[in-house]
């Protein structure tokens, strides 16, 4: 669990940039949320500390919005609809068996932190009830039965891209840190491998930006041109939450774009257009 | 001034005075569990509601957070106030049957059935001593957290709160009789257990007590002694 621990000068920094406008507390709790994957106790302190707001209040808030965690989620988010209309086709029946087959109640995670249950109240598929949703993945007309299936199928991974590794330069598979969703685009391919696709935003232009998964090849193909040093905003075409962490470029200072590799680690690149800098972390080794 | 109607007689009360306010003054009795004075309004017990303007537009708001308006006509026991005020006891009384102050309240105001599944929370969200630690004793120590049937009143993570003074003012204000302060496991609680024994009251020398409401007190009877 190395890179869990944010120094208190990242929280500071965090917290700085709400400091001008006041309010701000969801929006910090989304960056501490997206840099962790839960909201840990010290950090908390830490934001009561730096914005002078009470501990109850930001507390109150933390556990008041579904979106924040106090506990640190799984790998794989797995989502049952109790929604009415999955409710009546029997979703309570399929949550219960996911509970008894992860051994976990709803908003639990497993003790190896594969599978975070969560109940919700509706998707919004109400013609696929009952509706599983796991890690991005719509899985319509469920079953009891087919519980089981759904979970190994996650466990294996669910956007399994299959991919050469027998080169010099290693292809990486990411995923969005917040929704766990594979980010890999097989129907474009750069360099030879599946890209990795992801959303873009500078000055007024928004557009889709695919990237080179060959960790060291910078080729990118993007809707718009990005002119060269623009810092661009990047977002998860799934969740469309922004990708951001609390790392700084250390060539260029520009905020860095963290994605989760699969089979453990994090890469981070950099947001700013031309910029070398990236950083790739397979669980406590870091390579430059 | 303002001239306000209250339940056909006319009335002047004080500019910036709430509905409650004036007809507690006037002396036209409104139950009410949530509002205390020197808290500020909150309107979440729902106790005191009454019935303004003239049918059928009429509408039922809550008098502690309805500020007096000029002509306003109030009606504090019309038909349609007794009947949404005893339904509000009622449901009062089934999430928390034990406590003293509600079962005033429903014998007082004639509720004599008990049709809801009785859920014997200690709390009815009220508020007044999340208000109490906020706004009298500025502390800060417990608010509300979680949200909708999950909400609970209590201290970060649950644990001891470094704010929290134990001065007994979240109890003393409760209208369910339950603990709010300290610990969210019953034997670890500050009532009965006698923690008040531990500091902060022994090892201060002179302990002010006009900032506790621990009373009677274990430790100020020895100390008196």
């Amino acid at each position: 669990m190395e890179g869990q621990i944010m120094d208190h000068a990242e929280v500071s920094n965090l917290t700085g940039k709400s400091n001008d406008q006041h309010g701000g507390l969801i929006s910090l709790l989304e960056d501490i949320q997206a840099k962790y994957g839960y909201l840990p106790e010290e950090q908390l302190r830490e934001v009561a500390t730096d914005t002078g707001r009470s501990l109850v209040d930001i507390y109150g808030v933390a556990t008041f919005y579904r979106a924040f965690s106090l506990t640190p989620r799984g790998r794989h988010l797995i989502s049952a609809c109790l929604g009415t209309a999955c409710h009546v086709r029997g979703g309570p029946a399929i949550a219960h068996e996911i509970e008894k087959q992860l051994g976990v109640k709803a908003g639990q995670t497993t003790k190896d932190k594969e599978f975070t249950f969560e109940t919700v109240n509706c998707l919004g598929a109400c013609a696929l009830g009952p509706v599983v949703v796991v890690d991005g993945h719509y899985f319509p007309k469920v079953s009891p039965s087919m519980v089981k299936d759904i979970i190994d199928k996650a466990s294996t991974g669910l956007d399994t891209v299959e991919i050469d590794t027998d080169q010099r330069i290693f292809p990486v598979e990411v995923s969005c840190a917040r929704c766990n969703h594979s980010l890999m685009d097989p129907s474009h391919m750069i360099d030879g491998h599946p890209s990795i696709r992801v959303t873009v935003s500078f000055g007024s232009k928004h557009g889709w930006m695919t990237l080179s998964s060959l960790y060291g090849s910078y080729s990118v193909s993007t809707e718009y041109e990005i002119p060269a040093d623009m810092i661009v905003n990047m977002f998860c075409p799934h969740c469309h939450a922004e990708l951001i962490g609390g790392a700084k470029c250390g060539d260029c200072e520009a905020p860095m774009v963290p994605m989760i590799v699969r089979g453990g680690g994090v890469v981070q690149i950099c947001t700013r257009r031309g910029c070398k800098g990236h950083l790739l972390d397979l669980g406590g080794a870091t390579i430059d | 001034m303002i001239n306000l109607n209250i339940n056909g007689v006319d009335v002047q009360v004080e500019k910036g005075s709430t509905l409650l306010e004036a007809a507690q003054f006037l002396g036209f009795p409104i139950p009410t569990l949530c509002h205390m004075e020197g808290l500020s309004p909150y309107g979440a017990c729902r106790l005191c509601v009454v019935e303004i303007g003239e049918e059928p537009n009429s509408r039922l708001v809550t008098s502690c957070t309805y500020p007096a308006q000029e002509g306003l006509k109030i009606r504090t026991a019309s038909e349609r106030v007794m009947r949404a005020r005893k339904m509000i006891i009622e449901l009062h009384l089934a999430s928390c049957p034990q406590s003293k102050v509600i079962q005033d309240l429903a014998s007082k105001w004639g509720v004599r059935q008990q049709r809801f599944k009785q859920e014997h929370e200690d709390c009815i969200m009220c508020g007044r001593c999340v208000r109490m630690c906020e706004e009298q004793m500025m502390a800060k120590a417990i608010g509300f957290r979680g949200r909708g049937e999950n909400r609970t009143i209590g201290t970060p993570f649950d644990i001891k709160s470094e704010e929290c003074r134990l001065c007994g003012g979240c109890m003393y204000v409760c209208p369910a009789c339950q603990l709010r302060c300290t610990y969210n496991e019953p034997d670890k609680a500050i009532c009965n257990g006698c923690i008040n024994l531990a500091p902060p009251c022994v090892e201060k020398d002179n302990f002010h007590d006009m900032m506790c409401y621990m009373d009677p007190c274990v430790a100020c009877e020895i100390k008196k002694s």
